[in-house]
């Protein structure tokens, strides 16, 4: 389904000019509507910070480049300490969640079995249940368990918030990969495991990877859970959260530049590695 | 190469049975082919040949060898599957070798082969490409090279020929039955398109709701069909049936059409001393149409003369029934003319009135009983059950 649009006549080529002008102005604006806010977060964490406040309105190329900013965020009490504990629950929720999802998703994928559906339902059903109603109950049980303040404790709850995406965009990557190329494979001298690892996990990889950022992302996100379950300890949101009422607008600035920087490196990355894989992909 | 026997094979999906209590036995270097409409069977029967599919009763035995609860891997098996199924993440040369890197062949060794098999399907110049990089024929001919790479005792395609184009297929079809009958493998074919079984297959096994309805060559199964399904499945235009009521007149059977006169019976049609109400089953092209001068046992009008080049195809109404007749194309025939038609009375099939099933004395034991020693297919009671009994 890529945006060849084929008509077959030769009017067709206005037809198509003007429906890949419509996609661009529409791509365009999308990506503006994104872009903007982004932009404007990164030129004000990058001008000094007596311009940053006094200047209005805001220039589009910033006259003067100034770290001061940035360098007052990341040397202000425990703002490092946060972003390697934020990175650290990223992973490991990354790494929890594909261990129980992907298997998950595989399931719903291939098997038909009983209540399926049910469980489909139940997987997101637990998005549905608002973590302020938990938040107490859960602090408590944390509190006791002794996992409260922990890099781990903050992970097991962003596990439990990724689970039900990871398992559904892993059940769907896992359908889109045909299941009679599993069957070939069998066929030609494969134990179902093998012909899994072989075939199925390099086709489904891009789609898996997706999975994964995007459960990295949710942690790296979430401010709710990590605020209650941490104190002394804080994930980068958490931490910056706490002194959001307190601080100057450039601490913001800055502070919401070092939170995008990740998540946009990190997808543009991995998106050119996607679209490379998945151009090899017949269907 | 080896015998593929199947016992009583029965498969399940919920309360459907999607293969009811076959039993087939392939020998070694056939080409079978398993053909009937879209759902009757054919396909799961192929799968659970090749282990796909776990079946509920029966047996399985591949070289006498029982792999009724065996994986595919341990089958000796090779399958080509209706998409294809080539791995879009390995190239061609990679794709063929899969099975042989599976059996830990040497580097040598699967060069070779897989050199050999791309030389037999003429791909030899695609073997560094992805499969994303070739065509829909292209695709067929990896997936048959795959299969053939692996030197299987049993080869299995599901409807390899269908998704290519008219063209394509009618020359893939031809190339396929080439190279097969030089491999001499035996192979199941399974395909819904009466055309390709006829033209590929050693014998034909035609499925209906998950039963065998008839096994045999294909040329048999033409002119005897073992019932009125096989009859209008196969062939192009389909097998005519007229309803008729049979007497006896002066010692000998008459068949008698309502309203449109009376079909000469052969003697040794085993009808003497019946009488009441048969199928009369005929073949177009055994049909001849003269025009009317009186006296003529049999007459009908004409409806309508399709020219198709080669031949005629004419639709006749005779009594109450329409039947298609195939004429040489310089025979000129008027809409509503009335004709004399001629019924040659010994490509006749007889079958049942009501089970629609053939008679079961057939005494026209034509060409086909000479080819190979293959006896024609016995009829079991009334059901349309029919098993071939072998050597």
């Amino acid at each position: 389904m890529t945006g060849s649009i084929q008509t077959g006549q030769r009017p067709g080529r206005l037809r198509r000019q003007v429906g890949r002008t419509l996609t661009y102005v529409v791509a365009t604006t999308l990506a503006v509507f994104v872009l903007a806010p982004i932009y404007f977060i990164a030129i004000s964490a990058l001008t000094p910070p007596e311009i940053a406040l006094s200047e209005y309105p805001r220039r589009l190329v910033p006259a003067e480049v100034s770290f001061d900013t940035i360098r007052f965020f990341l040397e202000a009490q425990g703002v490092v300490d946060a972003f390697w504990r934020s990175v650290w629950v990223g992973v490991i929720t990354l790494v929890l969640s594909l261990a129980i999802g992907a298997p998950a998703g595989y399931a719903i994928a291939r098997y038909v079995f009983r209540g399926k559906e049910l469980y489909r339902l139940l997987v997101l059903s637990t998005r549905a249940f608002p973590v302020v109603i938990l938040a107490i109950p859960l602090a408590v049980t944390y509190i006791r368990l002794g996992i409260n303040d922990s890099i781990i404790g903050v992970s097991l709850m962003h596990t439990a918030l990724a689970l039900p995406f990871a398992i559904l965009i892993t059940s769907s990557v896992f359908i889109s990969v045909p299941r009679e190329l599993e069957e070939a494979a069998q066929t030609l001298g494969c134990h179902p495991v093998q012909a899994f690892l072989r075939v199925s996990l390099p086709l489904a990889l891009p789609g898996l990877a997706a999975a994964a950022i995007f459960t990295w992302v949710i942690s790296w996100n979430d401010v709710f859970a990590a605020s209650i379950l941490t104190l002394r300890e804080p994930t980068l949101p958490a931490r910056v959260l706490t002194s959001l009422t307190q601080s100057r607008i450039t601490f913001q600035f800055a502070a919401g530049f070092i939170m995008l920087i990740p998540s946009v490196v990190v997808i543009f990355f991995i998106r050119r590695y996607l679209l490379g894989l998945w151009g090899r992909v017949v269907k | 190469m080896a015998e593929i026997r199947l016992e009583g094979v029965t498969k399940l999906f919920k309360q459907v049975r999607a293969v009811d209590d076959v039993s087939l036995t392939i020998s070694e270097g056939e080409f079978m082919v398993l053909l009937g409409p879209s759902g009757c069977g054919k396909t799961t029967l192929l799968r659970s040949v090749a282990g796909l599919e776990q079946i509920d009763a029966g047996r399985v035995l591949i070289g006498g060898r029982d792999v009724t609860y065996l994986p595919p891997r341990k089958r000796n098996i090779a399958m080509v599957f209706q998409s294809y199924a080539v791995f879009p993440h390995m190239t061609v040369f990679d794709n063929i070798a899969f099975g042989l890197r599976m059996r830990k062949a040497s580097r040598a060794e699967i060069r070779r082969r897989v050199q050999e098999a791309a030389e037999l399907l003429h791909i030899e110049g695609l073997l560094d490409r992805y499969p994303s990089q070739t065509s829909g024929g292209q695709r067929q001919r990896i997936a048959v090279a795959r299969a053939l790479a692996m030197q299987p005792q049993v080869l299995l395609m599901d409807e390899p020929l269908s998704n290519l184009d008219a063209l394509l297929r009618l020359e893939a079809r031809a190339e396929l039955k080439r190279l097969l009958s030089e491999i001499g493998s035996t192979t199941i074919y399974v395909t819904h398109d009466q055309v390709e079984a006829m033209s590929m297959g050693d014998r034909v096994a035609v499925m209906r709701a998950g039963k065998l309805v008839q096994v045999d060559e294909p040329l048999a199964i033409y002119d005897r069909p073992a019932d009125r399904f096989v009859g209008g499945f196969i062939g192009n235009p389909p097998m005519n049936f007229l309803p008729v009521t049979v007497s006896q007149r002066d010692g000998a059977a008459v068949a008698t059409v309502a309203d449109a006169g009376e079909v000469r019976v052969d003697a040794r049609d085993g009808l003497a001393g019946r009488s009441g109400p048969l199928l009369l089953g005929i073949r177009a092209e055994n049909i001849e149409i003269a025009p009317l001068r009186g006296g003529e046992a049999l007459h009908g009008r004409v409806l309508v003369v399709e020219p198709l080049g080669s031949h005629n195809l004419v639709t006749l109404r005779v009594g109450g029934e329409l039947l298609k007749a195939i004429t040489r194309p310089d025979e000129h025939l008027d809409p509503d003319q009335e004709v004399a038609i001629t019924i040659d009375s010994e490509r006749i099939r007889w079958l049942d009135a009501r089970s629609e099933v053939a008679l079961a004395h057939d005494v026209h034991a034509g060409p086909g009983a000479g080819m190979g020693g293959v006896t024609s297919a016995e009829l079991e009671g009334a059901g349309d059950q029919v098993e071939r009994s072998l050597e």
